[in-house]
C-alpha cells in the first residue's frame, strides 16, 4: 500500500496517533468531557473487536439494514471485500478511492460522492453485523448460531415489516452527521446489483456513555440515560456481557449481537406529566440522574428500600425492570441515539430512541428483561417500539488483507 | 464507411439493387450471394439461410402472420447490427446490415412487437476490413445508434398516425389500445427527442408543468387524461393533430442530430433515470398507468445505447459488458413478469413489493451504466 493523502488534510494518518483504539480510551479526556474527542480524530479500523461497539460513543448514527438482491455468495463476498477496503479508507478520513471524488476524467461518474471533501474523520466508526435471513438467502442454515434468532413480539409492539429486519447491517457513528452520512450512501452505493436498502436510521445526540471518560447524555424525555452502562474500562465485564466466548462458532468468536429496536416515544404526552410522575416511572431524579434513592448519579440504586408509600423505587419503575438485579444478573452495553423523523402527520414529532444494545446472547440478555419491561414498565405507556433487528457482529479484522464476513463465507 | 478496399465490392451494388426489389418480391433466391428470405408469421421465424460471409448482409423479411412484427440482426450482448420495425401483415421489408466481424449472432423475429422474439442463432463468417482504433469504432458506434434512432422514428411517425386518427375518429377503445404502442418509439429515443428543448413539452409535457402564459396542455398526456378521465373534449381533435405535427417536426429534427459517445452513454442513464423518477412511481402515465410499456422502452432504449458502444466497452473495460448483459437481463426478466398478452399489467395493479424490486433492479443496472462514459473515454 502507498502512503495516500488524506482527503481531510492530514488529519487522516497523522491524527492515528491520538486515535482511540476499539478498547482503550485516550488519556487526558476528564469526566467532564461531554462528547467524544474532538472533529479530527480518528478510530482504529482494526482490532481485536470491531469499532464502534466499545469506542466512547460518538454523536452522530446514520444505521442502516440492507437486503441480499443477490443470492450469489462470490458476489455477496466480493462487495464485503470492497467495501472493507472503503470503510477503513473512510475511517482513516480519506475518499473511497483515490482521487474519486474529482476524477481526471470529467465524464466519468464520480467514484466518491464528495460530500465529506474536507471533512476530518470525525471518528467514523464503521461496524458490520449478519442478520438470520442472510443464512437462510445464501443456504448457509447450518451455520447459523442459535442466538442468531428472530427476537419474540413483546407485548404492545407495533412493529413494521419495513422498519424491521434485514439480511445486513452497517453502523456508521461519527460527531459529524455528514460524515456518517456519506460512508453509508457510499457503501449502499456499492451494493446495488446485490444489496438494496432495507430501512435505515439517523441518530444524534448519543443517549449512552460507553466510556468513563464521557458524560451521561439524556435521551428526548430528559432524562439521563445509561448511567448503569458497561464502559469500555470493564474488561472483564464485557467479556462476560458482551463479548461471545468460546460458546460460539470460530467466525463469531470475539464479536457481539447487535440489537435494535426504534422506540416511538409519545413525548407530548410525557411533556404533561408532572415531574414526579416522570422520576418516579423512571426511578431517577431529572435534574441529577440520581437513583430515588440517592443523591448523586453515580450513587448505587437501592431497590429494597421501603418508603411510606411502598418502594422508593417503585415496582413498575424502569430502573428496578432494567436492572441487573431484576434480570439475573444480566447486563449489557447500550449504545442507543435519539431520532426526529419529521412528524407523524397528524400533529406530533416522530421523535424517540432508537435503541441499540451490544450483547453476548441476545435470547438469555435481551429478550427476558424486554418481556419484562413490556409488561411491567409504567413508561411502556409513553412508547411504541415500531422496529426491531437483530444482527451478528463479527470480530474484528486483525490481519491486513482480512475482509468483512470472510470468517463466514470464507476467504 | 470507410474507403478501404472491401472483399466483397460487390455487395453493396447487388444490396442496393435488392433494396429496389425488394417490396415485392418473396421468392426465395437461387443464388446464396442474394438476399436471405425470412418469413415471418405470429408463430415462426424461417431464415433461409443460417450464415453468411462478413460484409453487408441482405435479410429480405415477408410477414406472412397476422400481426405487425419486427425483425432483427443482434451482436454480442443482444447489440442491434440492424433492425426493420412495424412491419404490418402481408408487408415485406429489406434489411440490409454491414457486419465486418465473423462470429456468432442471432436472428429475431418479435410477432407483437414485444418480448425477446423468436430468435435463432446465425454465423458470421471471414472478416470484412475494419479499422481498429477508438475513434473509428467511436465513430461507428454513433452512426449504428443514429440508426438506430432512425428506425425508432420511422415506426414513431406511422404509429402516431394511426394512435392520432383513432382520437380524431372518436374511437376511444382503439386510440387506448394504440396509446402505450405509440409511445414506445417515443420513450426509446427519449433523451434524443429531449434535446429538442422546444419539442418536449409540447409532446410529453404533464397537466401540472409550468408554461408560458398562454401555453395549453398538449400532447400525449392531454390526449391520455381525454380518453381515460375527461372523455373526447371539443378541442381533443385539434390537440391531436398538434401532436402529429410534433411529432413530424421532431422526426426531421432526428436527421440531423450528431451525438458524440458520450451523449451516447449519458442518454442510456437518463433512460433509466427516467424509469426510476417516471414509471416505477406510476407518475408519467397517472391517467392510464400504462407505465410499464414506457418503462420496457425506456430499458430498451438505454440497452440499445450501451449496445452501440460495446465494441469500445469490451475493449476498454472487459468485465463491464458482461455485467452490464446480467443486469439488463435481470430487468427484462424482471419485466416479463408482469406481461399482459401483448402488454403488461396497469400500474395500479403493482403492490409496494412489485415496486421494491423494480426499484431495486434499476439500481443494479443503472450504476454499471453509469459507468459507461467514462469507460469510453478514458
Amino acid at each position: 500500500m502507498t502512503p495516500r493523502v488524506s482527503r481531510r488534510g492530514l488529519f487522516g494518518l497523522a491524527g492515528a496517533g491520538a486515535a482511540l483504539a476499539g478498547a482503550g480510551v485516550a488519556a487526558g479526556y476528564g469526566l467532564d468531557a461531554a462528547t467524544s474527542p474532538g472533529p479530527s480524530a480518528t478510530v482504529e479500523f482494526r482490532g481485536p473487536h470491531q469499532a464502534g461497539i466499545v469506542t466512547p460513543a460518538q454523536d452522530r448514527l446514520h444505521f442502516v439494514a440492507l437486503d441480499l438482491t443477490s443470492t450469489d455468495r462470490g458476489a455477496v463476498r466480493d462487495l464485503l471485500q470492497r467495501w472493507t477496503i472503503a470503510a477503513e479508507r473512510m475511517t482513516s478520513g480519506r475518499e473511497t478511492a483515490e482521487g474519486g471524488a474529482i476524477p481526471a476524467n470529467a465524464n466519468a461518474a464520480p467514484a466518491d460522492t464528495g460530500e465529506a471533501l474536507g471533512l476530518p474523520a470525525a471518528s467514523l466508526s464503521l461496524t458490520f453485523g449478519v442478520g438470520p435471513s442472510l443464512f437462510t438467502r445464501l443456504g448457509l442454515d447450518d451455520r447459523r448460531p442459535a442466538p442468531l434468532a428472530d427476537l419474540p413480539r413483546f407485548q404492545g409492539d407495533r412493529l413494521d415489516p419495513a422498519r424491521s429486519g434485514g439480511d445486513l447491517c452497517l453502523q456508521a457513528c461519527a460527531d459529524d452527521p455528514q460524515v456518517a452520512v456519506h460512508a453509508v450512501r457510499n457503501l449502499v452505493r456499492d451494493g446495488f446489483g446485490v444489496t438494496e436498502v432495507r430501512w435505515s436510521q439517523l441518530g444524534f445526540g448519543r443517549t449512552s456513555s460507553t466510556s468513563t471518560g464521557q458524560a451521561t447524555p439524556r435521551n428526548l424525555f430528559g432524562f439521563k440515560d445509561g448511567t448503569n452502562n458497561l464502559k469500555a474500562e470493564e474488561p472483564e465485564l464485557l467479556d462476560e456481557h458482551v463479548w461471545v466466548g468460546d460458546e460460539g462458532p470460530d467466525w463469531l468468536r470475539g464479536g457481539s449481537y447487535l440489537v435494535a429496536r426504534r422506540i416511538r416515544m409519545h413525548i407530548e404526552t410525557w411533556d404533561r406529566s408532572s415531574l414526579d410522575e416522570q422520576q418516579l416511572i423512571v426511578g431517577r431524579d431529572k435534574g441529577e440522574g440520581a437513583p430515588l434513592t440517592g443523591t448523586a448519579e453515580f450513587d448505587p440504586a437501592d431497590l429494597a428500600a421501603i418508603g411510606p408509600g411502598g418502594p422508593v423505587i417503585p415496582a413498575d419503575a424502569h430502573i428496578r425492570l432494567a436492572s441487573a438485579e431484576a434480570n439475573g444478573g444480566v447486563r449489557m452495553l447500550r449504545r442507543g441515539y435519539n431520532f426526529v423523523d419529521g412528524s407523524d402527520g397528524r400533529g406530533h414529532l416522530d421523535a424517540g430512541l432508537f435503541f441499540v444494545a451490544f450483547v453476548r446472547d441476545p435470547q438469555r440478555q435481551f429478550v427476558p428483561m424486554q418481556r419484562a419491561l413490556a409488561r411491567h414498565d409504567a413508561m411502556s405507556e409513553y412508547l411504541e417500539h415500531t422496529g426491531s433487528a437483530l444482527f451478528a457482529v463479527p470480530p474484528g479484522l486483525t490481519g491486513p488483507d482480512e475482509f468483512w464476513g470472510a470468517g463466514l463465507l470464507g476467504r | 464507411m470507410s474507403t478501404a478496399p472491401r472483399t466483397a465490392a460487390g455487395l453493396a451494388s447487388l444490396a442496393a439493387a435488392a433494396v429496389l426489389a425488394g417490396c415485392t418480391s418473396t421468392a426465395p433466391p437461387a443464388d446464396s450471394a442474394g438476399p436471405i428470405t425470412v418469413n415471418a408469421t405470429d408463430t415462426a421465424c424461417e431464415v433461409s439461410a443460417g450464415t453468411a460471409p462478413a460484409g453487408n448482409i441482405t435479410f429480405a423479411i415477408t410477414n406472412t402472420g397476422s400481426k405487425v412484427t419486427e425483425f432483427y440482426l443482434y451482436g454480442v450482448g443482444d447489440r442491434i447490427m440492424g433492425e426493420v420495425e412495424n412491419i404490418g401483415p402481408g408487408l415485406s421489408r429489406d434489411l440490409i446490415v454491414e457486419v465486418p466481424d465473423g462470429g456468432g449472432y442471432t436472428t429475431a423475429c418479435k410477432p407483437g412487437m414485444s418480448g425477446d422474439g423468436i430468435r435463432a442463432p446465425f454465423t458470421v463468417t471471414g472478416n470484412a476490413q475494419r479499422a481498429t482504433d477508438t475513434d473509428a469504432e467511436l465513430a461507428a458506434a454513433t452512426a449504428g445508434y443514429t440508426r438506430y434512432v432512425s428506425s425508432q422514428v420511422e415506426a414513431l411517425v406511422p404509429k402516431t398516425g394511426e394512435f392520432v386518427d383513432a382520437v380524431k375518429a372518436g374511437d376511444v377503445e382503439r386510440a387506448k389500445a394504440l396509446f402505450p404502442v405509440s409511445r414506445t418509439y417515443w420513450e426509446r429515443i427519449e433523451p434524443v427527442a429531449e434535446s429538442f428543448g422546444d419539442i418536449d413539452p409540447k409532446i410529453d409535457g404533464r397537466e401540472d408543468d409550468e408554461r408560458d402564459p398562454g401555453v395549453g396542455f398538449t400532447g400525449y398526456h392531454r390526449l391520455e387524461k381525454d380518453l381515460w378521465v375527461t372523455g373526447l373534449q371539443p378541442d381533443s381533435p385539434a390537440v391531436a393533430d398538434q401532436l402529429m405535427t410534433d411529432i413530424n417536426d421532431l422526426a426531421a429534427r432526428t436527421k440531423t442530430v450528431e451525438l458524440t459517445p458520450v451523449q451516447l452513454a449519458n442518454g442510456a442513464k437518463e433512460l433509466l433515470d427516467e424509469v426510476a423518477t417516471g414509471k416505477i412511481t406510476g407518475e408519467e402515465d397517472r391517467y392510464s398507468h400504462t407505465d410499464l410499456w414506457d418503462f420496457q422502452a425506456n430499458v430498451e432504449g438505454s440497452q440499445a445505447a450501451v449496445a452501440a458502444l460495446r465494441p469500445v466497452i469490451d475493449r476498454k473495460d472487459p468485465a463491464l459488458g458482461p455485467q452490464l448483459d446480467e443486469r439488463f437481463q435481470a430487468v427484462d426478466q424482471l419485466l416479463q413478469g408482469y406481461r399482459d398478452g401483448d402488454g403488461y399489467v396497469l400500474y395500479t395493479q403493482l403492490t409496494p413489493d412489485d415496486v421494491k424490486k423494480m426499484t431495486a433492479a434499476i439500481d443494479a443496472l443503472s450504476e454499471p451504466v453509469s459507468k459507461v462514459a467514462g469507460t469510453v473515454t478514458a
